[in-house]
């Protein structure tokens, strides 16, 4: 007998007070836990709440409007001192006017992963964000790129519009598509594991700048 | 789970002697479980629909394990669709063969490793050794503990025993020979050992080509698996290499994504006490352009069907791994994960080793014993595991095989003493409501109040600590303040 095989009728014998005809929506799962949210995705009290919590996290939140984005974007990169940022594929076009355009890569074609080590920043948009957990969920659609852009360079600049932000995590759940590699990324990289403080920036990148376009 | 484990690792009783006699591990271990409890308690508190999240849960994974083998085949058969490659392991062994073999066909000599409780459960670094390939684990703790060439010690904080001084020892001591050296001047500041730590491992992460991992959750419903983490180690090896290699328990399925939303609520609070993780990764199969361009799932049994095969044990495969069971436990507490002589220390480890790995050796046969039946575990497990019902339920399988064995054991000796006691689950909640009503077993300040009956068993039977004879309700009150 095969492993797979061996396996399979392990299980089958282990479940033998599993009655015959029983299907799995015979055992009841109750969901009576909240899955919608207490305030509609984009409105203000999500989106103050994701802000909160990203702060709690130690990234910066700012609200912008879509006019302001643009300076908002450069400003964020100067004052790190980013000579070059790297910018996916589908990026709103509007959104990098005030950028120069000598210190913008496109990854196309694809920056090599020690390249990419050399990159000081990287600004990608989001597919969804949750305000009660703080979270950005990438889902490499356009504007966020493959997945290794927003995880090598040491500064991420994530650009949201405020009706992307739903209020808890079903509600997220229920927008993203799963077949698509998904990042959910809460604040930045940190650990526990020394004496159980979070110690913000291990591996991933360790400034986290939230842009919320309302 | 034949893991080699711990070779010589005595019975649980002794081995927690030793561990009491070390001040210096007791105070680490203190300190972390303290600041952990309540980070989990404010974050658990928040949530206003907590119960109802865990009572969905405990019911995904029970219908889950009723029908596993149906959501296997469903998870192979999209796995496969999506372009990875599904592999069956009967055993540790066989599993670890698996990813050797896997490892070898790419021609690389070194893999990098997210860290995972299932592939050290399997032996997978030593079986990698003996086959001249290094694995690198990359988790800030399991750095410490490979480097320190010590044993994991904490489901979640593998190096909960050692304390900033000691890891600074350690990254300056073995970093050089591994890598990139840590700085001369490297102080204890957990901010300076985290740089090191990035600055030591960004290398390989940069040129590893394969790359080793477990995983939180796979969905049957899409193929899809989970991993939860904060570092960005985890991205860093689900990203880079060509290949992944993901050694993952079958008990780890759920049949649907959208069974994710309980299990990310419950995992990052119940675990670190964060309303989230840093960091989840999820994918299915393979991406063109995106990720690894090879993806295999080893699918572990391992002596899970054995558990799977107990109605009543069956329920300590709903573990999530979240580790809040042992930061609650008065005995872990003062003993640490060393003691329970198994990957899974604490409260779930003395129910899952014995399970996985079977009775035949006394180590593993006095794990049920492990406990003082407090409940605590219980109260905060996020699936709802009834971790006491198990362990007593264990103690009389180990007793029932004990009498098939002629030497008297210590075990047998203080069942026949609390056999009435312990004859059921509902004489033991009998006895822990009469406990309970003489006040909160395990209160939020750690104190315990009063031990239930059962637990005298433990304590009589084990002589626990440190002065011997005292009894483990008078040593709590005397050293538990
Ligand atoms: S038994 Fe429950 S509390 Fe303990 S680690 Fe598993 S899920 Fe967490």
């Amino acid at each position: 007998m095969n492993a797979r095989t061996e396996v399979l009728s392990r299980i089958r014998r282990a479940l033998a007070d599993v009655p015959e005809g029983e299907r799995p929506e015979d055992v009841p799962v109750p969901r009576a836990y909240a899955r919608g949210g207490t305030a509609a995705a984009g409105s203000p009290q999500v989106v103050e709440l994701l802000t909160t919590r990203l702060a709690d996290y130690g990234a910066s939140v700012h609200l912008v409007s879509e006019g302001a984005a643009p300076t908002v974007i450069a400003q964020t990169l100067s004052a790190r001192g980013a000579a070059c940022a790297v910018v996916p594929q589908g990026f709103p076009p509007a959104w990098l006017a005030a950028l120069d355009p000598h210190r913008v890569l496109d990854d196309r074609p694809r920056v090599p992963v020690r390249e990419l080590d050399r990159v000081d920043s990287v600004v990608t948009t989001a597919a969804v964000a949750i305000a009660e957990t703080g979270t950005l969920v990438l889902d490499g659609g356009p504007g966020q790129g493959r997945r290794a852009l927003t995880l090598v360079p040491d500064h991420h600049v994530c650009v949201l519009r405020a009706e992307q932000v739903v209020a808890r995590v079903p509600e997220a759940l229920a927008r993203l598509d799963p077949v698509r590699p998904l990042t959910f990324v809460s604040g930045p990289s940190a650990t526990s594991d020394i004496e159980l403080d979070r110690v913000e920036g291990v591996h991933g990148p360790r400034t986290l700048h939230v842009l919320i376009v309302v | 789970m034949n893991g080699p484990t711990f070779l010589g690792t005595p019975a649980f009783p002794s081995a927690a002697r030793t561990a009491l006699a070390d001040t210096r591990l007791r105070h680490n271990l203190a300190h972390a479980t303290t600041t952990i409890r309540r980070k989990r308690e404010e974050a658990v508190a928040e949530v206003d629909d907590w119960e109802a999240l865990r009572e969905a849960g405990r019911a995904v994974k029970e219908r889950t394990l009723r029908h596993l083998d149906r959501y296997l085949l469903q998870l192979e058969e999209r796995v496969t669709a999506a372009g990875g490659r599904v592999h069956w392991a009967r055993d540790g062994q066989e599993a670890a063969r698996i990813v050797v073999d896997l490892v070898q066909a790419t021609g690389e000599r070194e893999v990098v490793k997210v860290k995972s409780m299932t592939t050290q459960e399997i032996g997978l670094n030593e079986a990698l050794a003996d086959a001249g390939i290094t694995a690198y684990e990359t988790d800030l703790a399991e750095l410490v503990v490979q480097l320190g060439q010590d044993r994991p010690s904490h489901i979640l904080v593998p190096a909960i025993h050692r304390n900033r001084a000691e890891i600074r020892e350690i990254f300056l001591r073995a970093m050089g020979e591994h890598g990139r050296a840590a700085p001369a001047d490297l102080s204890d500041d957990p901010q300076e050992l985290a740089e090191a730590a990035r600055r030591h491992l960004r290398e390989k992460f940069l040129r590893a080509k394969v790359g080793v991992s477990g995983a939180n959750f796979l969905v049957a419903e899409t193929g899809t698996a989970v991993v939860v983490e904060s570092e960005g180690n985890g991205r860093m090896c689900l990203t880079l290499p060509e290949t992944l290699i993901s050694v993952v328990g079958i008990e780890k399925v759920v049949p649907t994504w959208q069974d994710l939303e309980i299990f990310l609520q419950l995992l990052p609070r119940s675990s670190t006490g964060e309303r989230m993780n840093p960091y989840t990764s999820s994918w299915t199969g393979t991406t063109a352009d995106d990720g690894p361009g090879a993806f295999h799932l080893v699918l572990l049994d391992g002596g899970r069907t054995d558990t799977l095969a107990d109605p009543v044990g069956r329920q300590a495969l709903n573990c999530i791994r979240c580790s809040a069971c042992l930061n609650v436990c008065p005995v872990y507490e003062r003993v640490g994960g060393h003691a329970y002589g198994s990957v899974y220390p604490g409260p779930i480890g003395a129910v899952l080793t014995p399970q996985l790995r079977g009775t035949a050796a006394e180590s593993d046969r006095s794990l049920p014993y492990a406990s003082t039946l407090c409940g605590a575990c219980y109260e905060v497990c996020p699936v709802k595991i009834n971790i006491p019902e198990v362990l007593v339920h264990l103690r009389a399988r180990v007793v029932d095989e004990g009498r098939t064995r002629k030497v008297p054991s210590p075990e047998r000796l203080a069942m026949a003493a609390a056999r009435s006691v312990l004859a059921g689950p509902s004489r033991l909640a009998a006895a822990q409501r009469a406990a309970a009503a003489a006040g909160r077993l395990l209160g939020r300040d750690g104190r315990i109040s009063r031990l239930p009956g059962p637990a005298s068993a433990w304590t009589e039977a084990r002589d626990v600590p440190v002065p011997a004879r005292e009894s483990f309700r008078a040593w709590w009150r005397r050293t538990h303040r």
